[in-house]
């Protein structure tokens, strides 16, 4: 276990990298299946890779409660360097969860689990956070929705291998429903609600 | 550079994260209303606080910005507004439509096609379309959830058996997404179908009723309308004084107490570029040609 003088810092300019994060992940949620860059990624211990950890320093505080997954949740010093770096409160049901940070997408709960929001306040919803293997090889999902001029394919690997599926629970819940971003490496790509599957190849 | 009395684009770090937030949720469902902490401003509510916070937690160094107060790029709030940024964020302003990365906006959307790098900037009044037809937002906001919207309907309708016609020409309501109806501001119905699959982001922000709302780009946006009385745009049927202009929208100026009047561009920058092309209407003393013989 490292103290805090040992825990990797944040990026040196707190302002302006939380600044070109959410602008990347504004532009990911605006155009869904686009993959859009993250310049300032941050040291994080693993397994939080430093695209997931820029985005939880641009995004996370007080207000945010954080459901963790159990490769996170168990390593020794994650919950101790976003305590220190957001401050945000780690709650155990994840349907209580604004953000839940998945390292291990083989394990990710049921979605049903997390908070949908209500149809009076569809936004109080969590956003799921994956870890994927690659955001440019993989799998090829064909989308289409708000953001996506006709149809985009996204190429990816992801785990669960059948997260589009899990996901068709959006369809009957909207507005209510469950938003995901995805990352690897440098890149973020997110699949709001609104995003529907039209096929997936090989 | 930015005033050192200040954090970066004004607001502190904490309530960009929570504006941050808001947008990420209102992109994801669109036309649907987010509440967030509105901050007071140094400017009062009513000046467009809510756009002033959407534009501050989304504008970094890189951005050029454009403000514009009813199409205009000249008038107080867009100045003051324009102002405040460069001092506080040290960003570059343009009035050109082309070249801004994020367009603040009261009341108009510019004539000119928007680009994919575009982001647009709404400051919004009154953020809920059904507030004049039930003032209560436990109702509203019900309504919203069972997209319960025949109430509006009833309000077109009985436009057309006072008027004869739909006569509400400005905030004209809208449906995103085949659910959620929105205000779309105070903008002239002029403007609804710009809205329409849109390649630019828009942002809407509510200062004063503490809202935030959004349209992705190339989303279905849907001015509300009967089969037999079909949404209609408005214009004055004249063309620019300046610019000669047959299609874009038009201010009406009068210019003496007999009843004279004359009819310009409502978009100070797309009037300005057609009479630097060399366009003209039927006025001989165009603005542009004192400044450009001023140099």
């Amino acid at each position: 276990m490292s103290t805090i003088a040992e825990m990797p810092s944040g990026p040196g300019d707190k302002v302006l990298s939380a600044q070109s994060t959410f602008r990347s992940v504004m532009n990911a949620m605006a155009r869904p299946a686009s993959v859009q860059r993250i310049a300032a990624l941050a040291d994080a211990p693993a397994p939080m890779t430093p695209a997931m950890a820029a985005i939880a320093l641009t995004l996370f505080d007080h207000d945010t409660p954080l459901w963790l997954d159990a490769q996170i949740a168990e390593s020794p010093d994650v919950p101790r360097w976003l305590k220190f770096h957001t401050g945000a409160p780690v709650v155990h049901d994840c349907g209580m969860a604004a953000f839940a940070l998945i390292a291990d997408g083989g394990r990710l709960p049921a979605l049903e689990n997390f908070a949908f929001g209500s149809v009076d306040y569809p936004d109080r919803s969590t956003t799921v956070i994956v870890q994927a293997e690659s955001l440019n090889a993989g799998c090829a999902y064909e989308l289409r929705g708000p953001g996506i001029k006709g149809t985009a394919t996204l190429q990816a690997t992801i785990k669960p291998a059948d997260l589009f599926e899990q996901l068709r629970i959006n369809e009957v819940l909207f507005p209510r429903g469950i938003d995901t971003i995805l990352v690897a490496d440098d890149a973020v790509v997110a699949i709001p609600r609104t995003t529907r599957l039209i096929t997936k190849g090989s | 550079m930015s005033s050192p009395a200040y954090n970066f684009a004004y607001l502190d770090e904490q309530t960009k994260r929570m504006v941050r937030r808001a947008l990420l949720k209102a992109i994801a469902i669109p036309g649907y209303q987010v509440p967030f902490a509105s901050r007071e401003m140094p400017m009062p509510y009513g000046w467009g606080t809510g756009g002033v916070q959407v534009t501050a937690a989304i504008i970094g160094p890189a951005d050029v910005l454009k403000v514009i107060d009813q199409g205009s790029d000249d008038t107080t709030n867009a100045v003051s507004i324009r102002k405040f940024f460069v001092k506080t964020a040290g960003v570059a302003a343009t009035t050109a439509t082309e070249d801004a990365t994020i367009i603040q906006t009261r009341h108009r959307i510019p004539e000119r096609a928007l680009g994919e790098h575009q982001v647009l900037v709404y400051q919004v009044p009154i953020p809920e379309p059904l507030r004049f037809l039930e003032p209560r937002e436990t109702e509203t906001r019900r309504m919203h959830a069972l997209a319960e919207y025949g109430l509006m309907h009833v309000k077109l309708y009985e436009d057309i058996a006072k008027f004869g016609h739909i006569a509400t020409a400005y905030d004209y309501p809208v449906k995103v997404n085949d659910r959620y109806v929105m205000d779309p501001s105070p903008t002239p119905k002029f403007d609804n179908p710009k809205m329409d699959n849109c390649a630019a982001i828009q942002l809407f922000g509510a200062g004063t009723e503490k809202r935030i709302y959004a349209i992705p780009p190339y989303t279905k946006v849907v001015s509300l309308d009967f089969e037999d009385h079909p949404f209609v745009p408005y214009r004055f049927n004249a063309p620019c004084e300046l610019c000669g202009s047959e299609d874009s929208y038009l201010d009406e100026i009068v210019t003496d107490d007999k009843g004279g009047r004359m009819f310009v561009c409502s978009d100070s920058d797309y009037c300005e570029g057609r009479q630097a092309a060399g366009h003209t209407g039927s006025l001989i003393s165009a603005p542009y040609k004192e400044r450009a013989a001023r140099g």
